[in-house]
């Protein structure tokens, strides 16, 4: 990596010679394709969501008049039901992602610090894979499993119990479901930069299981943990194909969905958009405090 | 090896097979689901039978939105084979001023959430450029967030391989694009193939970007996402289920295969956020 150092001048054609020359041309190149579509095709585009949620639109015609005003985020401060989604969209993100964090932990230990070598790769791979096969059908298959005459009811009626059917009870195991992945990662990544003899010397010193995890691992992993989390709560925040599917509430992702392609209020859209990146801001900039991004 | 009394251990491999059979039964059932030979959903099913498959392949709609996805998988990965190869090339051999942007950037389309990223999008689109929504736009999109995977695996890459082979190939009289061509290239060849792999398998899934640029087109995604409430479907959208898994396992194993640098490795867990979201 970094600028080349000093070298002979190669001795091939001019155009080769007059590009060595110039590392900077050599650089500008290079950059010119992806800065520009990142920066011109994206970051314009992120500019024009802003743009756009200051925009309204003609009660009258129904049309867009880019006339810019701050109306859509008072309608959204200032209507209950808005309040609530966003309400419900963050509190259903955060016990998501502690149920993530609880589930991965174990697996994520086991992984960095038990299984021998062979499994831990296996394993690796097995948690590895389900994150990228199809969200969608992920989704789908719990709506299957979770309906009526489903799965879960079948599994727990022997007990005499019974599923919870569509709700935010289902969205909470279905998002849990689908983020997880996303948390055992960054945690097993975490475990396994902590020194084993520093469990050992906390065992060692008469800490009890329970207080070496406290006490010793539980510090050590946090960065990892808050990074997993960005995912888990970035995820739910954004997310409308999960609620459609296994339940009939509105988050936001919802709202957003539904005010572009129903009711074709895309400034209003865009302005319930910016609500999970303000959110998300802010989450980050409470990770980058708590270390978490060296463990992303 | 750590010490751990034998409770511990126990309760350790207890919590992973809880934590992996809660994965995996999902997946498992939507393959037996796709054999199922009745229209009803419940569950246990009644027989076993291929006969959804055959009607799956020879479904107009199946078919027309397997091409629209074959087609926007390869346009996004080739767009981001490219972008993702001069951007790696860029951070990874020269030392320039906001070169830590350059990596934030990247992976800034999927950090955000897909409703955002597909929202700006959409309102670029129609609003500012006044363009129709077609499988350009789709394509567009779904290149915006692949980029970052072919950036991840080639840039691990060029920082492994180092630069002094480059250098001895400059040495004796080769010029940049014969450096490129015949060193730096074939030593990321590799790596290049498993980005590209996994980039395609992002799209494939993808459907929030997609459902926001897609304007009439239909992806196999999409094609569920309108049918999954259609009784008379379910059975055919069971295979497509199964397919879509199918078909973006197969890309991520042989990525895995391929690629020295292991895909679980940090930040690769942030080019598969993408995954997840679409």
């Amino acid at each position: 990596m970094a600028s080349p150092a000093p070298r002979a001048e190669p001795a091939a054609s001019g155009l080769a010679r007059f590009l060595w020359r110039r590392p900077r041309l050599q650089l500008s190149l290079l950059l010119a394709g992806p800065v520009g579509w990142l920066v011109v095709a994206y970051l314009g585009s992120l500019a024009v969501l802003f743009v756009a949620s200051l925009w309204q639109l003609d009660d009258f015609s129904g049309e867009i008049v880019q006339n810019p005003g701050l109306q859509n985020f008072q309608e959204l401060i200032d209507t209950p039901v808005y309040r609530s989604i966003v309400l419900r969209t963050a509190l259903i993100a955060a016990l998501v992602t502690i149920t993530d964090a609880v589930l991965a932990f174990p697996i994520a230990f086991y992984m960095a610090k038990v299984a021998s070598p062979r499994v831990r790769a296996l394993l690796v791979v097995a948690v590895l894979m389900p994150l990228w096969s199809s969200y969608l059908v992920k989704v789908y298959t719990w709506r299957i499993m979770l309906s009526n005459e489903g799965m879960v009811n079948w599994v727990l009626d022997p007990v005499g119990l019974n599923g919870p059917g569509f709700g935010n009870v289902a969205t909470w195991l279905v998002f849990s479901y689908l983020w997880l992945p996303f948390m055992i990662l960054p945690i097993y990544a975490g475990l396994e930069r902590i020194p084993n003899s520093l469990i050992d010397a906390s065992g060692d010193l008469g800490a009890p299981t329970w207080t070496t995890f406290r006490r010793v691992i539980l510090p050590l992993a946090l960065p990892a943990l808050v990074a997993g989390s960005i995912f888990t709560f970035s995820l739910t925040l954004g997310d409308y194909i999960t609620p459609t599917l296994v339940s009939s509430t509105q988050f936001i992702g919802n709202v957003v969905y539904a005010n572009v392609g129903i009711a074709n209020n895309l400034p209003l859209a865009a302005a319930f958009a910016t609500v999970p990146v303000a959110i998300m801001v802010v989450y980050l900039l409470i990770a980058r405090r708590l270390g978490a991004f060296e463990s992303l | 090896m750590l010490h751990l009394s034998n409770g511990t251990r126990w309760a350790l491999r207890i919590g992973t097979a809880i934590t992996l059979t809660f994965i995996y039964v999902p997946l498992i059932v939507i393959a037996i689901y796709a054999f199922n030979d009745s229209r009803s959903q419940s569950w246990p099913i009644e027989g076993l039978t291929l006969d959804w498959f055959d009607k799956a392949l020879h479904n107009p709609g199946v078919r027309d939105a397997l091409w629209t996805s074959l087609k926007a998988g390869l346009g996004a990965t080739a767009i981001a084979i490219l972008l993702g190869t001069l951007a790696a090339m860029a951070v990874a051999r020269h030392r320039f001023f906001g070169r830590d942007t350059i990596s934030f950037l990247v992976v800034l389309p999927i950090a955000l959430p897909g409703i955002v990223t597909g929202m700006a999008l959409n309102a670029t689109f129609t609003q500012v450029l006044g363009v129709d929504l077609t499988l350009f736009t789709v394509i567009v999109g779904h290149a915006t967030f692949c980029i970052v995977v072919v950036y991840n695996n080639a840039v691990a890459r060029l920082r492994r391989t180092g630069t002094s082979l480059e250098e001895a190939a400059n040495d004796l009289g080769a010029g940049p694009w014969r450096t490129f061509r015949d060193v730096t290239f074939p030593q990321m060849r590799t790596a290049l193939v498993a980005g590209a792999l996994l980039a395609f398998a992002l799209s494939f899934d993808e459907i929030i970007v997609t459902t926001f640029t897609a304007g009439s087109e239909q992806t196999l995604p999409i094609w569920i996402f309108t049918n999954y409430s259609r009784p008379n479907q379910l059975p055919i959208v069971n295979v497509v289920g199964l397919m879509l898994i199918v078909l973006s396992i197969i890309p991520v194993y042989l990525a895995n295969r391929l690629s020295q640098d292991p895909i679980g490795a940090p930040g690769a867990t942030a080019g598969a956020g993408a995954a997840a979201r679409g």
